[in-house]
């Protein structure tokens, strides 16, 4: 079989892995670095992200504060010296993007606004009209053009990591042009493959998140951490799940529900005021919000339409000046996917699965415990987003942490010796065993989508945004039925060109192990916490919970679950309080500086 | 409006046919699917093998671009009800002016090498340390080159433009926007730097303002309008060349 | 249900494993004539001939004019052919998509600036069409008056 040898591979080519690909070129540029991506870079999902980045920028804003807020909106599950270092580094990775073009809102005199967005108490997110990620993304793209070391396997396919001497050795990937499999021989590897949005069946996320990097990592025998905790984004279009961005909400739309009321004011979210007050009613963190909605839908006081419960959006006081300038993308997407002009009419939204919490467990500097082994990005925990990420804490994670992983991974190639062809065997029989369970396979019975299908349904009904253990404990039960049914997958496609329903299957694959994960672990945690609600236990026990669970698969193929203490270290745990007086919000006009 | 509509799919695997032929379906018609809903159905449900390339379905990755009768578009933003409200057919194929892999996978890695050939990134003779904060820019010298900077690589202006089908060699109209935003960030230094590799027939000169990229963009990136742009900016900067003396910029 | 419809394959193609063909379309000669959008580009490109025997008969004239009556009369003798008629009927309508496709196509090639924002394409080509109007009322009332 063919291999190909580099230094540093990263799976994935999104925020995080272009960032942390420049990263590792600019430590060593002898480094040989391939960024293997199942699609085009600027496909990647970091492209949709639209409200905004956070980091301090004013002068009357501290990183103290934004990292208090990040812990609190964690609900004290973050990892306090992830959090510290990455509030730290965040301000300097977006004036690093900045330096490579990106073109940044700006203040009159031309240094770079920042806006209010969700659980944040001071304004703090740069923003590049309403499609930063889109912009973060392409900036990055084009700057890895620069980077001769950088090698890119555009449309290639990770289907196994490959392990050997308890360190990791590279990957076998299917180029999905031509169908070939081949080992990518790599002395580290760093996962940047993103979430898993679409384990679940309404999500604002891409058809291409399917939690690869978790499922390699857990088959390879790394843990993934936290994976109970999925972020349900309040404000999704009906139907398609289309984000409409927090951003909306910062610039002071209300939530209404069947009577026009601005429902949240009943929630602890503090007093409705007629503009945003930072971390209060719209303005509060997004478990809180989601939490709401189920609330006021159990009260019979939400609109019922075709595509299931929403409540209202109401951006028509913000005038339509202002939706253009700050808000382009949200007016576009509402008149073209709901027929709507947010102008003049109320937007239909409801609670949406959008972020991933858990994922690979990693250090504070990316690393895994197996060694070779690095994650960024949303595949990874940190863990800095705890039990509830907040809105525009993701795009600087990618940078902060991304570069992290690059620097470290960097170092860490550096130290080591080529790998040993051993691992060529293992791709052999990854090879064989593709060629055998999916492309030569002729006589299943199951189809792909209605194995997915029934996958998102369990994993919804069980693990959605209020859980319990009897309902855990049946879709446990009904993935373990799935896994089994997957093995008689059939595919109509045999051919070796551009498989992508070879691909689907393997994606499917992925998911039902990571569905698998996130309801053992929601199981296992006999508390409330964040986004993670139980209706059975439904407070905070800090007493045997203030720790991560850590989900292992045993030889057996079974789950082990256990729980890492969280780091602890200036902030001990309180309550997260939203909805309090509101804050000056004045427009100082200076740049960055030192912070 | 009718409830199935019949769609026309173009197919295409090497490793059988020599050359593409087309295939029917039909497909139910719902007020909110789009294009790719369609094509979706038939492969979860029908046709395993038919090939395309999706992700995020909602305009912003630039992946599902066709042609439907005709036309590039993307098919996440096409609605059926387009169709079947006068009760069309809908034909899809690939890309036009682009090698075909396999049904509507189109070959891009020469689109990302005439990319890489715009240089878009930011050049400067000198960088600032990040020590000293953000380099300064207006709210009207970011306005001034925005609108080139929304472009996705969806390449639906490259399977309109005629150029690119007729002169392959054509750098083509998202290269040379993008090589025109970078021009006109306030931030860059590398224009004349650009515009000698660019300035050339298979760069700017090769357009001949057909104008069809700007209007099939589904992004309003107005790539036409950038080009012409380029164009006066070349023609100025070589007579401007005669003038002040080498490497002198006025 | 799926239907199949000809699959014309004459003889297997040559497909050698992990590396598939291509299918590269050739672009007909005629690649103008099918679409709207580019039959209207290739006319408009064709007009500059027109503008161009415009131009010559304008300078036709003047030569006419500046060797004296006669040949003046000669020359509208000549224009009177109806062959030229018709050739300067058809000149006139093209002259006239000539130039109004150049006006709409003129300010997104030359974006005017006013207090940092952009003036809108339609108010930079609303000028250029007036002031052809009354460059043109004039030149007739000159001629015909």
């Amino acid at each position: 079989m063919e291999a190909s040898a580099h230094d540093i591979l990263l799976v994935g080519g999104g925020g995080a892995g272009l960032r942390a690909a420049i990263a590792a070129a600019e430590i060593n540029p002898k480094l040989s670095i391939a960024v293997v991506s199942k699609v085009y870079p600027m496909r990647s999902h970091t492209v949709s992200a639209e409200g905004g980045a956070a980091g301090v920028a004013k002068p009357d804003d501290s990183l103290d504060e934004h990292a208090y807020d990040t812990i609190s909106g964690g609900d004290w599950l973050s990892d306090q010296d992830a959090v510290e270092a990455f509030v730290k580094e965040a301000p300097q990775e977006l004036l690093q993007l900045e330096h490579w073009g990106c073109p940044w809102n700006r203040e009159p005199d031309g240094h770079i606004a920042v806006r209010a967005f969700g659980g944040m108490k001071k304004q703090r997110t740069w923003f590049a009209a309403d499609k930063t990620g889109f912009h973060m993304l392409h900036t990055l793209f084009q700057t890895t053009l620069k980077y001769d070391p950088i090698v890119r396997y555009d449309e290639w396919f990770v289907t196994r990591l490959l392990v050997d001497d308890g360190r990791v050795q590279g990957v076998v990937a299917i180029e999905l042009m031509s169908g070939k499999i081949q080992a990518i021989i790599a002395k580290a590897v760093i996962l940047c493959t993103g979430g898993c949005g679409r384990v679940f069946p309404f999500t604002t996320n891409a058809n291409i998140k399917n939690g690869d990097g978790m499922a390699l990592a857990l088959r390879a025998g790394a843990p993934l951490k936290d994976m109970e905790f999925v972020q349900y984004h309040p404000t999704g279009l009906p139907f398609t799940g289309i984000l409409i961005t927090e951003a909306a909400r910062a610039e002071g739309g209300y939530m209404l529900n069947k009577d026009g009321y601005r429902y949240l004011q009943d929630y602890n979210l503090g007093r409705p005021e007629p503009k945003p007050v930072l971390r209060s009613m719209e303005l509060g963190p997004r478990d809180r919000l989601s939490q709401a909605f189920v609330k006021e839908v159990q009260k019979g006081r939400t609109i019922e339409t075709p595509h299931g419960h929403v409540v209202h959006l109401d951006l028509r006081h913000l005038g339509e000046k202002l939706i253009n300038a700050r808000l382009p993308f949200v007016r576009e997407l509402c008149q073209k996917y709901q027929d709507i002009d947010p102008v003049k009419e109320l937007i239909p939204v409801r609670p949406v699965v959008h972020y991933m919490m858990g994922g690979v467990s990693t250090d504070i500097n990316g690393a895994t415990p197996l060694a070779g082994l690095f994650a960024a990005g949303e595949v990874a925990c940190v863990s800095i987003n705890g039990a509830n990420r907040l809105g525009s804490n993701s795009l600087p994670e990618c940078l902060v942490f991304g570069a992290r992983a690059g620097k470290a991974a960097a170092e860490y190639a550096s130290m080591q010796k080529a790998p040993n062809g051993a691992v060529e065997a293992q791709a052999l029989d990854e090879q064989r065993r593709l060629e055998s369970s999916f492309l030569n396979k002729t006589d299943g019975k199951e189809r792909i989508a209605f194995i997915r299908k029934e996958m998102q349904t369990t994993v919804e009904e069980s693990a959605g945004i209020y859980r319990e253990e009897e309902s855990l404990s049946k879709g446990t039960g009904k993935l373990r039925e799935l896994q089994e049914r997957f093995k008689d997958i059939a595919l109509d496609d045999h051919s070796h060109t551009f498989n992508t329903e070879l691909e689907s299957a393997l994606e499917l694959g992925f998911m039902l192990d990571v569905a698998e994960s996130i309801l053992q672990s929601a199981l296992q945690r006999k508390e409330s916490r964040g986004a993670h609600q139980r209706t059975d236990y439904p407070d905070r026990d800090d007493q045997h919970y203030l720790a991560h669970s850590v989900i292992k698969r045993r030889a057996d193929g079974s789950l082990q679950v256990e729980y890492l203490p969280v780091t602890i270290t200036r902030w001990p745990p309180g309550e997260r309080v939203y909805g309090q007086q509101p804050v000056e919000q004045g427009h100082a006009k200076t740049g960055i500086g030192s912070v | 409006m009718a409830d199935k509509i019949t769609i026309e799919v173009a197919r295409y695997s090497p490793e059988r046919d020599e050359k593409p032929y087309f295939q029917t379906y039909k497909v139910p018609v719902h007020k909110e699917w789009v294009v790719l809903d369609a094509l979706n159905h038939i492969k979860d449900t029908e046709d395993g093998t038919l090939t395309y390339r999706w992700s995020c379905r909602m305009g912003i990755c630039g992946s599902c671009g066709m042609m439907v009768n005709g036309e590039p578009k993307l098919t996440c933003a096409t609605f059926l009800s387009t169709y079947a409200r006068f009760g069309e057919k809908i034909r899809v194929e690939p890309l036009r002016y682009f090698p075909i892999i396999r049904d509507l996978v189109t070959e891009l890695g020469d689109f990302l090498a005439k990319l890489k050939k715009a240089q878009p990134w930011l050049i400067r003779t000198e960088e600032k340390p990040l020590a000293q904060g953000e380099y300064l820019q207006t709210p009207e010298e970011l306005d001034r080159y925005k609108q080139f900077s929304m472009c996705i690589n969806c390449t639906l202006c490259y399977a309109a433009c005629p150029v690119v089908g007729l002169e392959p060699i054509f750098i083509g109209p998202a290269a040379l926007a993008l090589a025109q935003r970078y021009n006109l960030d306030s931030r860059d230094e590398g224009a004349a730097e650009r515009t000698a590799h660019l300035a050339h027939p298979e760069g700017v000169w090769g357009c001949t303002f057909v104008g069809e990229c700007t209007r099939v963009c589904p992004k309003h990136v107005d790539p036409a309008g950038a080009i012409q742009q380029y164009k006066l900016a070349a023609v100025l900067s070589w007579l401007k060349s005669f003038v002040t003396p080498r490497g002198q910029d006025i | 249900m799926a239907t199949q419809s000809v699959s014309s394959t004459k003889r297997a193609p040559q497909y050698t494993l992990y590396h598939p063909r291509w299918y590269r379309p050739r672009v007909s000669v005629y690649w103008w004539a099918g679409e709207w959008h580019y039959l209207k580009f290739i006319l408009r490109e064709l007009s500059s001939v027109f503008v161009a025997i415009c131009v010559i008969e304008t300078l036709c004239l003047i030569r006419a004019l500046n060797n004296g009556p006669e040949s003046y009369a000669n020359f509208l003798q000549t224009m009177r052919n109806p062959l030229l008629v018709i050739l300067d009927i058809i000149a006139f309508f093209f002259v006239v998509f000539h130039a109004i496709t150049w006006f709409n196509l003129a300010p997104s090639a030359m974006p005017v600036r006013l207090g940092g924002k952009r003036i809108p394409d339609v108010m930079v080509a609303a000028p250029s069409y007036l002031a052809w109007i009354v460059i043109s009322a004039l030149v007739i009332w000159l001629v015909l008056g």
